[in-house]
């Protein structure tokens, strides 16, 4: 598998040093032609420089060949540019961007990059996940930007509790995928009992998070 | 019309000043208060200090119910970006999106931007003077001989 990766930042960096060491091909793209020369000395002929963006740059680094590029710059703008040109003239069948606004991981789906990556997203979701007593937890983004993965969990409290699902008025475009209780996976049938110390897993259309946050919790 | 304009320097401010006089709704997007020192006293349109590739910033700006959006900083990516999302999000009826990279303003008009490139524009306007001077010159070419 071939990889570019555009960006030598810190997360450039590593991301190449990791992915030499795990056996790919990798290519590393970093616009100032000092820090290029210094990842030469690194890691050998697998950097060039220029400026990922242009397509003279893809070019030459053989997008037409990637599997994947990942452009993770410091510049939202940047990534988004790098990665919709590598689809739209190489037609490169992966793309992966860094988001540095969070906000803007929803729009760079819709806009066609296929996996988006927000460090401040991934550690607020480590934080909500970890807080005691929260207990409806987003728990991932699929890459359709409009659905999203949610575990809800139920307490005496929640007005769902020790109602079966099928007496659930579940919102539109949600759905519960499985009941977790205790180490037991269970399929959600309409005779499924909620009991308190449940996890339910529901896959919810983006918008209806909030009507299902006031469902299962209050 | 109420038109948002991103990038207040020499043509941002031109085109600002332009629609303005012509009785537009203008807001001018930047994210140097003080690129709002070329836009005269008597500019009457708004001025918001931000980035245009960030929603929010938009939203002050009034894009909400804007007819037109044009990206004018120097940098491509950020009128890319920002025109994707004048077009994508706020489904702005005209966006025009300034490039200078010529290869990006071809993929980008593939999209279905309306785009400008200086680049191409300005070497097309050079080409013709420089040929046309070298059509009319070979007389005296000819008398220097």
């Amino acid at each position: 598998m071939y990889i570019i990766v555009v960006g030598g930042g810190k997360v450039g960096y590593y991301l190449t040093k990791t992915l030499l060491a795990e056996g790919y091909e990798v290519l590393l793209v970093e616009r100032n032609p000092d820090k290029a020369e210094l990842f030469q000395e690194h890691f050998g002929a697998v950097v060039i420089s220029g400026d990922g963006a242009e397509a003279a740059t893809l070019r030459a680094s053989g997008a037409a060949r990637a599997d994947v590029v990942i452009a993770v710059t410091g510049e939202d703008e940047d990534n988004l540019v790098i990665c919709q040109m590598a689809k739209q003239k190489f037609h490169v069948r992966r793309t992966i961007a860094r988001v540095n606004n969070p906000k803007n991981e929803q729009l760079f789906r819709m806009l066609g990059i296929d996996v988006t990556v927000s460090q401040t997203n991934h550690i607020l979701h480590l934080i909500e996940q970890s807080i005691p007593g929260n207990s409806f937890v987003h728990l991932l983004s699929l890459q359709h930007p409009d659905v999203t993965v949610i575990d809800a969990k139920i307490d005496e409290a929640s007005p769902v509790a020790h109602r079966t699902i099928g007496e659930i008025q579940l919102p539109d475009d949600c759905t519960i995928a499985a009941v977790v209780r205790g180490s037991r996976i269970m399929m959600p049938t309409a005779a499924t009992d909620l009991l308190p110390g449940d996890d339910v897993i529901a896959i919810s259309h983006r918008g209806k998070e909030d009507e299902l946050r006031n469902l299962f919790i209050h | 019309m109420r038109v948002v304009i991103m990038g207040c320097g020499r043509v941002g401010a031109r085109v600002s000043v332009l629609l303005d006089h012509a009785g537009h709704e203008v807001s001018v997007i930047d994210t140097d208060p003080r690129a709002f020192r070329r836009l005269p006293p008597d500019f009457k349109g708004t001025t918001v200090v931000g980035t245009g590739i960030d929603e929010d910033v938009l939203r002050a700006a009034g894009i909400e119910a804007a007819d037109a959006f044009v990206a004018l900083t120097n940098g491509d990516n950020r009128n890319i970006m920002a025109s994707q999302v004048a077009r994508h999000v706020f489904e702005v009826p005209e966006v025009v999106c300034r490039i200078y990279d010529p290869v990006r303003e071809d993929a980008y008009r593939r999209l279905g931007l309306t785009t400008v490139c200086p680049t191409t524009t300005i070497a097309a306007q050079v080409l013709e003077y420089v040929l046309s001077a070298v059509d009319h010159a070979p007389s005296a070419l000819a008398a220097e001989q």
